[in-house]
């Protein structure tokens, strides 16, 4: 499976440097978007984006990239950009991922920001390919009112622009918004554009130049909790006798419009579908199969409000907050469990050992703003390093644990802005020789025995002054 | 070098334990079950619950513990805490007994330094089973010192289970009276260890151990008025030696000195009324080693009675004047309130309302001395009475403890703990004494039939020969059916102490755990759910006013400045508060503005039958707060002398700042099946006002099961 990757990779760089070297700037203007598909998903607090481009070769020499732009406030809340191409024919088609990243260009209006998609197979003059790109946007939809009563539910505004920003020429486009509920105070019209049920539909617009905009804006009634995680410390504790610990701090803010005045206990119990219907009363969290020792505590002691449902696939565990979250409450928890060591730690062939885990917040539809994963290696393991899909800050720190004397290898990873799509796995690389499980249970068998000399040694020995 | 099979049979006979060395392995095992026994007994509230801090004032214990770990000594010792009392502030450093902190402090250290990973707090939740678990091996070395290891031994065990100790000392209650109980009574077995050998040693021993007691616990004050009390029995029963006048010199001085490195106690020694009879004591040994040294010198009997005589006279006179003085002058302080109500139980009640109203300050029922003692309760007088059949130094002492601590056992509930060691340790020596007896019995009537009498046994055991020979078939099966009967009693006091252990000392207090419908366990945890809310969703420097009761807790785990808490100290802050809760909205709305108020906090036990709620608390609320301001009269929320929250209530009551609170919006709450909306289950009747409206406050916050009810305070309406 690694080799065909790398010489994908291998292909796409020599081409990418041959077409850097030739033609850089024209192959902008040689591609041209025949028609576009756009589909926003409103309805949780992450904003998902399907765009189905199909691309066109307008010029005369190949080309294997084609750029996406964003305006500036929208990539700051953008967590993750995917490209697919559909390869096959009728039934038989597969979805091939493609490499993006995010590039700058010198001539580039108003700021905008760009990224690139690298086609497996360069487009040649005359052809067109589809790609379906998804990207998903966090912090996107702003509450307005900004503040709202126990009894009122959450109004939202989006932004966004009707017509797709593209470096390209798009001969026909259409965007589908897809709201929460029918409630939807206020659109932007921009003609032909109509609503039907849940959903708005801009377009069909023909021939727009490259880099149009034309702003929208987007108020309608959106009452699903917005669990944000504002930063998230995930430990990952490998031990060679079998277990594997995880421990997971959360900082959960309700990041949706501010509670404003009275809590009302008694509303909240008796009419519990008009009273605080944005507020977050639970949380869901999908943990790996065979999970043990769940517990769930803050700061001050143990929350017994959480169930935990295991089946042979996946393990769920359903979590209250000990209060119901509204609008800028803010709760903070540790999650900890523990994992059969089989399932997550194997050996290379050439002897190494690596941990394969799973990145992201373990939470349903949560937005992590800032994650910090860390991997305790037991003591004494040798050369870490650490294997991630996109791209992450690293160090390394030292951990002292239970009855440890040189201190753990900790492998630290951050990254920021995180949805649940970065549930990817990551792999972290190291060597360790079995006899450093031995050192703990021998230094703790040796201090019971010199205790027991010790005992033998008082009882035989008369350390009277006097006799 | 011999032949092999002699050496192979010496190496087996070195194998085989001789008897003194087996009595040492059995005795060595014993402790160490009796030591593991204390520690799990303990557990059972971390088993039913979790590892967790109990009750009020561990919460404190625990957040200046926290302090302590994470700024160290210096920053602790010299901490002004600007989080409780406000706008006052306590000096934290000088106003505690550093004692527990720096103990735990002290383990998490070493456990740390050994590379134990634990969290402070799991150090503080097992320091008081810690301590109880050394505690059984002081009691076990006291009863070898007054009796013997048997009486030893049993001391152990019995003090390892007793429910009057293990009140105090469960898995969490991380409490003073935790490690202070193992500190009085190694103090004191210290000290009669001193004055049974005159040794130096022990006697500086007992002042390091008088030390820790000071620093840990204000019940010191018992260690330094018994001690002296002690040695002027012995003095009065012409037990008078150089072994007592080197253990009580050297305990008082340097025990004194030592003392007074403890901020929190300072010059008391020297100062206060309650440590004068310790000097007095300790003046009027000088004045015996004197008159001993004339007699000594003087041969003439007349002579000496007629010196003796003048210098008695001089001696009292000088100091009952220097006393007179001291008193008039103002140098030594009166005795203190909390004092006064141990000689009379009755001047609480009537002068200082803030130390009544404490429900473990109350004076002892007979039901709660049979359930912290059990079979102790008339081992007890037994074991006194073999003290008496074998006076000695050692055994005064014991007798003397006993006897002063049952007294005050018997004024308040909470000092049951201190008697606890003495009844143990007694009751030890009756068992032991009486098990020993008739087990000398049932086996020296073996050796009677062999080998006749043997000679160089105790005096005991000659006198139960002698009326064996008498009646011997009768006195055998009486001696077993006796031994089984002491078994029997010992197992069933094994069995309470289990179940009082588990059924009513291993609640924290701060969850609380009913049954439901269906014989499940229910779990209300509405306590922390609102210190946590506190806690993150509140300004960082919000102040919140509630009873001084949870104080502490809103402190430790909601992390928010409090008006009042547990450490009573200002009694004109607490009755402003309670004149607050006891007055109509708009007065308290200028109080809780005087006072910068943010959140007003109470609990609520309506919804859930939860008895021990504000609104049974309210009276010592108007009690207190009428003491100080007297426009608060405590009639005006009676009905012909009852307390009433129905549609008989006084209209004071019914209008009053804490009934408000509480029944905010719970006229609309329907609580039992077939019962009127608004029905107190706490209570047992349907509020009188359920149409509650609130002007100046409104509700920031109520837990699921209504048992906290936060209430914010409206900013002042604009001027315009």
């Amino acid at each position: 499976m690694d080799a065909p990757i790398r010489a994908r990779e291998a292909l796409g760089f020599i081409l990418f440097s041959l077409l850097f070297s030739i033609c850089r700037s024209s192959s902008l203007n040689h591609l041209l978007i025949s028609n576009a598909e756009r589909r926003i998903d409103l309805s949780s607090h992450i904003v998902k984006v399907y765009l189905t481009l199909k691309v066109e070769n307008a010029g005369s020499t190949p080309t294997s990239e084609v750029f996406l732009s964003f305006p500036p406030t929208q990539v700051d809340h953008l967590a993750t950009v995917e490209a697919l191409v559909t390869k096959g024919k009728r039934k038989k088609t597969t979805l091939v991922r493609l490499d993006v990243k995010p590039t700058e260009l010198p001539d580039a209006p108003n700021d905008a920001k760009y990224f690139t998609i690298y086609l497996a197979n360069p487009l040649k003059s005359g052809e067109s390919t589809t790609l379906e790109v998804l990207y998903l946007l966090t912090h996107s939809q702003e509450p307005f009112p900004a503040e709202i009563a126990q009894s009122e539910s959450q109004l939202v505004y989006y932004r966004d622009s009707a017509l797709i920003l593209s470096p390209y020429h798009i001969k026909q486009q259409t965007t589908f918004i897809k709201t929460p509920s029918t409630k939807v105070e206020s659109f932007t019209r921009v003609e032909p554009s109509n609503r039907a049920g849940t959903e708005i539909k801009y377009g069909p617009y023909e021939d727009h130049p490259p880099y149009s905009f034309s702003p929208i804006l987007i108020h309608f009634e959106n009452n699903s909790p917005f669990a944000v995680v504002e930063e998230l410390v995930r430990e990952v504790e490998i031990s060679h006798w079998g277990n594997l610990q995880v421990t997971e701090q959360y900082t959960l803010v309700h990041a949706g419009a501010r509670h404003k005045g009275v809590f009302s206990r008694v509303d909240f119990q008796s009419r519990p579908t008009l009273n605080g219907a944005s507020s977050l009363r639970y949380l869901l969290a999908r943990l790996p199969p065979r999970v043990h020792s769940v517990y769930y505590r803050d700061e001050i002691g143990n929350i017994s409000s959480s169930h935990l449902r295991t089946d042979s696939r996946k393990s769920e565990l359903e979590i209250e907050p000990r209060y119901p979250l509204f609008g800028g409450w803010k709760a903070t928890f540790v999650i900890g469990y523990g994992l059969p060591l089989q399932d997550f730690l194997f050996e290379t062939s050439d002897d190494r050992r690596y941990l394969n885990f799973t990145f992201g917040c373990p939470l349903l539809e949560t937005v992590v703003d800032k994650l910090t994963v860390k991997v305790v290696l037991p003591e004494g393991s040798k050369d870490p390093s650490a294997v991630v899909p996109f791209p992450v800050e690293q160090h390394l720190e030292t951990k002292y644990s239970y009855l440890d004397v040189v201190g753990r290898t900790v492998v630290v990873m951050e990254k920021k802005n995180l949805v649940p799509t970065h549930n990817s796995h990551f792999q972290v690389y190291y060597t360790f020789k079995p006899i450093f499980m031995l050192a703990e249970p021998l230094m703790l068998a040796s201090a019971f025995f010199l205790f027991f000399v010790a005992c033998v040694a008082y009882l035989h020995i008369d350390l009277s002054i006097r006799k | 070098m011999a032949t092999m099979p002699a050496s192979a049979s010496d190496l087996l006979k070195s194998f085989k334990l001789k008897t003194k060395q087996q009595e040492l392995l059995i005795r060595v095992s014993i402790l160490c079950l009796v030591y593991i026994l204390a520690f799990i007994t303990r557990l059972f509230s971390v088993l039913r619950y979790e590892s967790m801090i109990h009750e009020f004032d561990p919460y404190f214990n625990y957040r200046t513990t926290l302090y302590l770990t994470e700024n160290g000594f210096y920053d602790f010792w010299n901490w002004f805490d600007y989080e409780s009392w406000y706008p006052l502030g306590r000096i934290v450093g000088g106003t505690l007994y550093p004692g527990l902190m720096v103990t735990a402090v002290l383990i998490y250290r070493i456990l740390r330094f050994l590379r134990f990973a634990v969290h402070i707090r799991e150090v503080c939740v097992l320091t008081a089973p810690f301590f109880a678990s050394n505690t059984t091996l002081v009691a076990y070395f006291f009863g070898k010192e007054i009796w013997d290891s048997g009486a030893g031994l049993v001391a152990a065990i019995l003090i390892a289970i007793c429910p009057g100790y293990i009140s105090r000392s469960v898995a969490g209650s991380y409490d003073n009276e935790g490690v202070a109980i193992f500190a009085l009574l190694f103090t004191f077995y210290v000290f009669v260890k001193a004055v049974n050998t005159g040794s130096l040693a022990w006697s500086l021993a007992s002042a390091f151990g008088y030390f820790y007691m000071v620093s840990a616990w204000g019940g010191y004050v018992f260690i330094i008025n018994l001690i002296p009390l002690y040695v002027l029995v012995l003095l009065i029963t012409g037990r008078y030696s150089m072994r007592l006048y080197v253990a009580y010199n050297c305990m008082y001085i340097l025990g004194m000195l030592l003392a007074m490195q403890i901020r929190f106690v300072g010059f008391q020694h020297v100062q206060s009324g309650e440590h004068m009879a310790a000097m007095g004591v300790f003046f009027l040994m000088q004045v015996f080693y004197f008159l001993d040294w004339v007699k000594h010198m003087l041969s003439d009997t007349k002579l000496f009675q007629a010196f003796l005589r003048i210098t008695v006279t001089c001696a009292v006179a000088v100091g009952g004047i220097a006393l007179g003085l001291g008193m008039v002058s103002g140098y030594i302080s009166p005795w203190t309130g909390r004092f006064y109500s141990l000689l009379d139980p009755t001047y609480a009640k009537d002068h200082i309302p803030i130390i009544a109203s404490v429900s473990e300050h109350q004076p002892t029922a007979w039901s709660s001395f049979m359930f912290d003692f059990h079979i102790l309760l008339f081992l007890f007088p037994a074991g006194l009475y073999f003290c008496f059949k074998r006076l000695s130094d050692a055994t005064i002492f014991i007798v003397m403890y006993g006897l002063t601590s049952m007294y005050f056992a018997g004024v308040m509930v909470r000092l049951i703990l201190v008697a606890t060691p003495a009844v143990c340790l007694i009751s030890a020596i009756a068992v032991s004494a009486t098990v020993k007896n008739l087990t000398v019995l049932l086996r020296s009537k073996n050796k009677v039939v062999q080998t006749g009498s043997t000679k160089g046994s105790g005096g005991s055991k000659s006198s139960s020969k002698a009326l064996l020979d008498q009646s011997q078939p009768f006195q055998k099966n009486g001696a077993i059916a006796l031994l089984f009967g002491a078994f029997y009693l010992l197992s069933r006091y094994a069995t309470h102490c289990t179940w009082v252990t588990s059924e009513a000392y291993s609640s924290p207090s701060i969850v609380l755990a009913a049954r439901g419908a269906h014989g499940n366990r229910v779990i209300f945890d509405d306590y922390r759910e609102a210190y946590f809310w506190l806690r993150q969703n509140t300004p960082q420097d919000a102040k919140v006013m509630s009873w001084w009761d949870y104080g502490y807790q809103i402190t430790a785990m909601g992390n928010r400045t409090v008006i009042v808490d547990n450490n009573t100290w200002n009694n004109t802050h607490i009755a402003t508060v309670g004149r607050a809760m006891s007055s109509y909205e708009d007065e308290a709305i200028e109080i809780i503005r005087s006072l910068d108020v943010d959140y007003v906090l109470v609990v609520f036990g309506g919804v859930t039958g939860y008895s021990s709620d504000d609104i049974n608390k309210f009276l010592w609320m108007v009690r207190i707060g009428g003491g100080v301001f007297p426009v608060i009269k405590e009639p005006d929320y009676l009905v012909n002398g009852e307390y009433r929250v129905d549609k008989g209530a006084a209209p004071k009551m019914l209008n009053c700042l804490m009934y408000k609170l509480c029944y905010y919006r719970f006229g609309e709450m329907l609580t039992e099946y077939g019962k009127p909306p608004g029905y107190d289950r706490a209570r047992g009747v349907e509020i009188g006002n359920k149409d509650v409206k609130l002007e100046h406050l409104e509700e920031a916050f109520t837990t699921s099961n209504w048992i906290v009810r936060i209430y914010r305070v409206k900013p002042p309406n604009n001027r315009w």
